[in-house]
């Protein structure tokens, strides 16, 4: 029984305002049956420090990956996870994290491609909350593990691989999530990241640079709907709609604009390509432009 | 792997301290290191020019090595409450390192972080940067005794 959704006038705006939650309504719906806050961080011992009473943890590095191929658990891994964690498949869950919910919206994708009906952001994250004053525990939270069913994950709708955007390269808009820095071929990562994992720097050609952060406020909010209409529609020039791929250097930023143009805007057809820059920029003989532009397709 | 017989004592005592236990309690270890990185030093505290930043660590942490009279290493190092990994692994430097020689602190294997059990429970990549703050460390030794 899914619990209801956050009915706040700041979300109405939005193409499904039922996949945001705010720090109050989760405040008033700590507890609730069917209810089950996941925190998921950059920092694997954040949650450890404080959490939200009754949230556990799922960590992206250690839990959601598998431990020997670049690619995600599978149905097994997946239901075990989430068994273990007392999470049900009819489960509403919230997920909240830090950088501005980076890890949150990545982990929210994960659990889309097992097809986990009700999954929620707290819009702002760990940031607001905290910055709210609202309180932290750090007990232990203890759920009764639960059967959850073997899904297998569905890799052919909302995430995308190399050799799709390779085929799609001038058809399928792109939106390049990463700093201008990054987009430009300056540097392989992000401003105080360390340079790692890639050969070459630059971008996909026709990727249009969108960087992650200016979808959100000051206080780590998504922007309201006519803002990003703004930024995706009128700035990147996407139509209402269209299909498109977000990428970012592994795909943590470029979920958090996967969500926003999936849920906020509505777009039916956003796949993330998680392989992103550290694959595309150590591939041989795949396109790369450098500089400020988009540039164009080579011709094939 | 190093041997614990080589490597200085603290460094040791902390790397069988961590390896005793199951990877899920050295999470809980490290994040008592966490809490034990002192404050930087009054005296170090108002000179921010004077630290170096870690650039391979995704949290901002910065650290200064001291060499006292008897030319005896002292770890000094500050990073945010929000990133208790990275606190941890400052902390475990600073005391795994605190008052030893010179030599025996360039002495310490590169690859101390990756024998002290965490790489299955922090992942590879977390671990990197604790790997690049000993090696600036290092480095950093070898820059003021070159003089």
């Amino acid at each position: 029984m899914a619990v209801q959704t956050d009915d706040s006038p700041a979300f109405q705006g939005f193409a499904h305002p039922e996949a945001l939650v705010s720090t109050e309504w989760l405040a008033e719906h700590l507890g609730e049956p069917g209810l089950v806050v996941v925190e998921s961080d950059e920092d694997v011992l954040l949650y450890e420090t404080g959490h939200i009473p009754g949230a556990v943890k799922v960590d992206w590095h250690t839990e959601l990956n598998d431990p020997v191929v670049r690619d995600y658990v599978d149905g097994a891994g997946f239901a075990r996870l989430l068994g273990a964690k007392g999470i049900s498949r009819d489960d509403t869950v919230v997920i909240y994290g830090d950088k501005n919910n980076w890890w949150a919206a990545y982990a929210l994708w994960v659990f889309k491609l097992f097809g986990h009906d009700d999954v929620r952001l707290l819009d702002g994250g760990r940031a607001k909350w905290e910055a709210e004053g609202r309180e932290y525990t750090t007990d232990a939270s203890a759920r009764d593990a639960v059967d959850y069913p073997v899904v297998e994950r569905d890799d052919s709708t909302l995430r995308a691989f190399k050799d799709d955007v390779l085929l799609l390269l001038g058809e399928r808009p792109l939106i390049d999530v990463r700093s201008p820095a990054e987009f430009s071929g300056e540097r392989t990562s992000a401003p105080d990241y360390p340079e790692e994992g890639a050969l070459r720097a630059g971008h996909i050609p026709s990727a249009q640079n969108v960087p992650w952060a200016k979808a959100v406020g000051e206080n780590g909010t998504y922007r309201s709907r006519a803002e990003l209409e703004e930024l995706y529609l009128a700035g990147a020039g996407l139509t209402p709609g269209e299909p498109v791929i977000a990428y970012c250097r592994i795909g943590e930023r470029s979920a958090h604009t996967w969500f926003a143009l999936r849920y906020l805007l509505g777009f039916d057809d956003v796949r993330n390509y998680d392989g992103s820059w550290t694959e595309w920029g150590s591939a041989v003989r795949v396109p790369i432009v450098t500089g400020a532009e988009p540039g164009t397709v080579p011709a094939r | 792997m190093t041997d614990s017989a080589e490597l200085p004592a603290p460094l040791a005592e902390i790397r069988e301290d961590f390896l005793a236990v199951t990877p899920q309690e050295r999470l809980q270890l490290l994040l008592e290191f966490s809490r034990e990185l002192p404050d930087l030093p009054e005296r170090y505290a108002g000179h921010p020019e004077l630290m170096e930043r870690v650039a391979e660590c995704q949290s901002p942490v910065y650290i200064f090595t001291e060499l006292d009279e008897a030319r005896r290493v002292h770890l000094h190092a500050t990073a945010p409450e929000q990133a208790p990994t990275t606190r941890g692994f400052a902390s475990v430097l600073a005391q795994g390192l605190e008052g030893l020689t010179v030599e025996q602190a360039l002495d310490v294997p590169d690859d101390y972080p990756l024998g002290v059990g965490l790489t299955e429970a922090v992942s590879p990549l977390r671990m990197r940067g604790m790997v690049a703050m000993l090696g600036r460390i290092k480095r950093q030794l070898r820059e003021k005794t070159a003089a």
